[in-house]
Formats: structure tokens, C-alpha cells, sequence
């Protein structure tokens, strides 16, 4: 099970950088965003309680990207359905869960690459941490598991769809408004009302509170245990569904 | 081993439902080891399924399979290192090389890196991929593509290999050289359960042919055997004049113990023998003053096996079929 996991994983490493599209989604299109966040909307958005609208928008930013970063897996999936390789992978003698299990830990890589991407653009442009090293390390971890919880939702749409060009519609669809009604790129309090109570209790929200008081200090208040908590009930609740997902795509 | 005896793959009564659609309606299936069973049938006939049950990747609603001594569903777990693969979508990753994916097809098979590697090296020299080894799968040809496809499903020698119309989709040429890759491996004594839809294609490769339709094996036997069922070779006449079709009978009746048939300008004699067959009816037709379009030989077609077992062509059926699905939604 752990080998064949491994293998599918760097299986889906191997062919990313082949993929023109998936490749530019990880590398360039972060940067600009960032880029675009910081000098356009950057100078009219109020952020009390920040130093800058740099240092508000980095955490918010990477959560977003790590939201996105199981595109993969869906795109992934829903390639491997159509084109007869979970077929494939079926007839041999490998573990069942590995083919999902692999994805989803590619995805990990790719997500701690983004990050690392994020990060850097955010020095050059102006970032900075404020914070411990322990606290910057526990923001990466949390991090990571909020995007291994995401991973697994991308998984479900992979296998709900009938094509990849689908599980790009449907991912955007479901995933663009839940990053963007959220703390990540403007404080809630200017939202109006019936927005602004979708933002507070969205995990995307908490998720982005927790790291700017992990890596900007400030008041901590209940988002780290909460978004911990969110992300064990994601994955306790897409990874069963994924693996049923995963059993029903043969009609067996 | 006491499979070696008994047979490679045996299927009784299998049946498989999709909603209110009988895929399988009890199929039996029977090859003994070292042989080439050919399944024959139009789409939708159920040999996509039949393939898919006896390689586990369906459960079937009833009746009991066999594959190289394992029961496929008692025993799928330890049957799927003994069996091979190769479906008709070609189902190799196109953004990993040639060389890569046989080596995570050796992998998933449980062997070690190096030794995965050393297959995948040796299977790129048999299907002669060598040079494309390095370059990714979207580069290759549709043919280097199934040869490849083929390659993965023979990475762990299994005994028996399972393949979903090889050559659907192939130039004539890709198609001759994937034949003569099957061909050597039941030389080396593989077992090969192999669907199509071309009869050209089971007589060639086949020991046996089971012809499906509906979920049912209608016909079974040598490529021979149904072809006697079918009948001979066809030679075709066209007419210049539908009117000369009398002086045209009687000028090519001797030319078989058959009766001959005319329709319009279309004129039909069964041959025994292709050779010659064209010279001779040419010959006789202008020594007759009968002015001919187009003389032809035709050998006996999979819509021929149709029209002889089951009185009309596969089209027919599927028309039928549709007839039949849109009373039962009315």
C-alpha cells in the first residue's frame, strides 16, 4: 500500500511539469495574483490592525492557492477515468486506496512548492514575518493539512464528473466563491450584512485568521484548535466519499 | 499445477446488469491453455463486460469464472499478478515517457525500481519503441500507443492475457505488426482472450471464436466452422443492364454447385476458390455479350456471420434493440 502510494504519487509529480497549463497554475499564476491583489486593489482596501495590505494579503493569498492546490487531483482523476488508466491500475495488484491516496499526496508537494513561490514574491514585495520560528512552522503545518482536507473534495468533483474540462468548471464553481467570501483578501467587517455572517463562519476565514496570528502575531482567539478541527471534518468526510466515489466508477 | 490441465479461462452463465440493461444474459466462455479465443460481436453485444468480469474489474450478478486456476471474484485479490490488460482506450499516461510507464506499471506490480526498470528496457526492445522510450506517450503514433499499451499488459509474463479490440482505431499496417506481436506471445504459450469486431482479425488469431450478441454467445467453434455456417466467397457482378441479368446467370451458373442470384443489376455466385475466380467469370460474361461495371470476390464478413445466425445484420439488431428500449420508455 505505502509503495504503491509512493509510486502514484511521483507518478503525478513526474507528468506536472509536462503539463504546460497545471505548471503555469502552480508558478505564475500565484505571483500574479499577488502581484495584481498588492498594487491594484492593495491602495483601497483598509486593513486596521495590519502594518501593511502586503503583510494581510500574503496568509490570505497562500490559503487560497493551498484551497486550489487539489485542482490536480480532480484534473488528475478525471483524466484517468477517460482515458481507461484506472482501468488499468484496477486489474493490477495494487492497493485500491493507493490511486487516491497517491494523488492526494502529490498534492502536498505541489502545495509546499506553491507556498514557497508565494512566500518569496511576498519578500521582494514587502512581507515580512512576525513571528517565532515554531509559529512559522505551525502555520506550513496547518497549511498543509488544510490543503490535504481540500485534496480530498478535489478528489469527489474529480470522480462526479464525466471529463477534466468539467472538473475545471465545477471546481472553479464551488471553490472560487468559498475562498473569495472569506477573510482572505478584505476584513470581513466591510462586507455587508448576510455576506459578512457567510465570511465569519467560512473555514477558508478561520483558516486565514489563524495563520496571520500564527505568523503576524496578534490575538489567536479560538481559529488555530477550530481550524484544525475543520479540516479533520473535511477529510472525515470527503475521504470515505472519494474511496466510495472511487469503488462505484467500475459499476462493480 | 492442476490448471495447466484444466482450462485458462472458463466462464458459465455469467450475467451482469446495468439498471434495467442485461449486459451479460448468462455468457460461457472456454479457452484451453496456450490458445487464442476470439470474442466476436457488434458494440454494445458484451464483450467490453465479458472482459471486465473475467479481469475483476466487475463483480458479475451470476454465474462462476475461472481464469488461470482463480476464481474471479473468490480469488480476484491473487489473480490480478496473473493476468494482463490491454483495453481499447490504450490506456497508458501520455505525459510520462514510454520508459516510465512501464516501469510504474512494474511497480504497482510490487517489483523494485532496478527491476522494474530492466523489464521496462527489455519490453521497449521487443515492441521496438527503443528509440521512443524517452519521449512522452502524447508523441507516439496511435500504433506505437497500443504497442505500448500492450507492453504494460505484459510486464509481469502473465499467463493470460486479456485484450479489448487491439486494433480498433489501427492503420492496416500498425494492425499487421500488433497481430505479429500476439502471434509470438501464444508462441511462448500466453493464453489470449482477445474481442473484436473484425472476423478478418479472429480468423487470423484465433483458436476459437465465440460470436456474442445480447449478452449471449450465439455461436461458438473454428474460424471454419463458421465460416461453413456463413457460406463461401461471394463473387459479385455488376451489370452494366439489369436487363442482361438472364444471359448473365446462365453464363455463370456452372461456375458453382450453388444457385445463383440476381437482383437488379447485381448478380451473385458463391466460389470455393478466390483465385482466379474474376478471370474466369470476366471470360465467360464477354464470351455471353454481357456488359459488366464491376466484378468483385468477396470474402464473408462479420455482418455475413450476423446475417446467417441471426437472420439479420448487426445494424439491424441495434435498430431493433432501440425500437424495443423506446417502447419500453413509452
Amino acid at each position: 500500500m505505502i509503495s504503491d502510494t509512493l509510486t502514484l504519487a511521483e507518478r503525478a509529480l513526474v507528468r506536472l511539469p509536462r503539463n504546460p497549463d497545471m505548471l503555469l497554475a502552480f508558478t505564475v499564476q500565484p505571483i500574479m495574483f499577488v502581484l495584481l491583489f498588492a498594487f491594484v486593489f492593495g491602495g483601497a482596501i483598509e486593513t486596521p490592525g495590519y502594518g501593511d495590505y502586503i503583510d494581510f494579503l500574503i496568509p490570505g493569498m497562500i490559503v487560497q492557492q493551498i484551497a486550489f492546490g487539489g485542482f490536480a487531483t480532480a484534473l488528475g482523476l478525471a483524466e484517468d477515468m477517460t482515458k481507461g488508466l484506472i482501468d488499468r491500475f484496477r486489474s493490477l495488484p495494487t492497493a485500491r486506496a493507493s490511486v487516491l491516496a497517491g494523488r492526494t499526496l502529490a498534492d502536498v508537494a505541489t502545495n509546499l512548492l506553491s507556498m514557497v513561490i508565494l512566500l518569496v514574491t511576498g519578500f521582494v514585495i514587502g512581507f515580512r514575518f512576525d513571528a517565532n520560528v515554531p509559529e512559522i512552522l505551525a502555520g506550513v503545518a496547518l497549511l498543509l493539512l488544510f490543503g490535504y482536507a481540500f485534496s480530498w473534495i478535489f478528489a469527489v468533483i474529480g470522480m462526479s464528473v464525466s471529463s477534466p474540462e468539467a472538473a475545471n468548471g465545477v471546481g472553479f464553481i464551488l471553490i472560487f466563491p468559498i475562498t473569495f467570501i472569506s477573510s482572505a483578501f478584505v476584513p470581513v467587517e466591510s462586507m455587508p450584512a448576510g455576506l459578512r455572517q457567510v465570511a465569519d463562519v467560512n473555514p477558508v476565514s478561520t483558516m486565514v485568521d489563524a495563520l496571520r496570528s500564527l505568523w503576524l502575531g496578534g490575538e489567536m482567539g479560538n481559529s488555530l484548535w477550530l481550524s484544525v478541527v475543520w479540516c479533520m471534518v473535511l477529510i472525515a468526510l470527503f475521504a470515505p466519499l472519494a474511496v466510495r466515489k472511487y469503488r462505484l466508477s467500475a459499476g462493480a | 499445477m492442476a490448471f495447466s490441465e484444466e482450462l485458462a479461462i472458463s466462464a458459465q452463465g455469467l450475467v451482469k446488469s446495468f439498471g434495467d440493461v442485461r449486459a451479460l444474459d448468462g455468457v460461457d466462455l472456454a479457452a484451453a491453455p496456450g490458445t487464442v479465443l476470439g470474442v466476436l460481436g457488434p458494440n454494445g453485444a458484451g464483450k467490453t463486460t465479458s472482459v471486465r468480469v473475467l479481469t475483476t474489474l466487475l463483480t458479475p450478478d451470476g454465474g462462476e469464472a475461472r481464469v488461470a486456476g482463480l476464481d474471479v471474484v473468490k480469488d480476484a485479490a491473487k489473480l490480478r499478478s496473473r493476468i494482463g490488460l490491454a483495453g481499447q482506450y490504450a490506456a497508458v499516461d501520455e505525459n510520462l515517457t514510454g520508459i516510465e510507464n512501464l516501469t510504474m506499471v512494474g511497480r504497482l506490480y510490487g517489483n523494485k525500481r532496478a527491476v522494474a526498470k530492466r523489464r521496462a528496457v527489455e519490453l521497449l526492445e521487443r515492441f521496438s519503441l527503443t528509440e521512443a522510450g524517452g519521449r512522452p506517450a502524447k508523441t507516439y503514433s496511435g500504433g506505437m500507443r497500443r504497442r505500448l499499451d500492450l507492453a504494460a499488459a505484459l510486464v509481469a509474463s502473465p499467463p493470460v492475457l486479456f485484450l479489448d479490440e487491439p486494433t480498433t482505431g489501427l492503420d492496416p499496417r500498425s494492425r499487421i505488426d500488433l497481430w505479429e506481436a500476439i502471434e509470438e506471445l501464444v508462441g511462448d504459450g500466453t493464453t489470449v482472450l482477445l474481442t473484436t469486431q473484425y472476423l478478418e482479425e479472429a480468423d487470423r488469431l484465433a483458436d476459437r471464436i465465440a460470436v456474442v450478441d445480447h449478452g449471449h454467445v450465439i455461436a461458438e467453434g473454428t474460424a471454419d466452422e463458421l465460416k461453413s455456417r456463413v457460406g463461401g466467397m461471394r463473387l459479385e457482378v455488376t451489370l452494366t443492364h439489369c436487363a442482361a441479368s438472364f444471359a448473365a446467370i446462365s453464363a455463370l451458373e456452372s461456375m458453382s454447385e450453388e444457385p445463383v442470384h440476381a437482383d437488379g443489376e447485381l448478380v451473385v455466385v458463391q466460389v470455393a476458390e478466390r483465385s482466379g475466380a474474376i478471370m474466369e467469370a470476366a471470360r465467360r460474361l464477354s464470351q455471353a455479350g454481357v456488359g459488366a461495371d464491376d466484378i468483385a470476390v468477396r470474402r464473408p464478413t462479420l455482418d455475413d456471420v450476423f446475417l446467417s445466425l441471426t437472420g439479420h445484420a448487426p445494424a439491424d439488431e441495434e435498430a431493433a434493440v432501440e425500437a424495443e428500449l423506446e417502447l419500453v420508455v413509452a
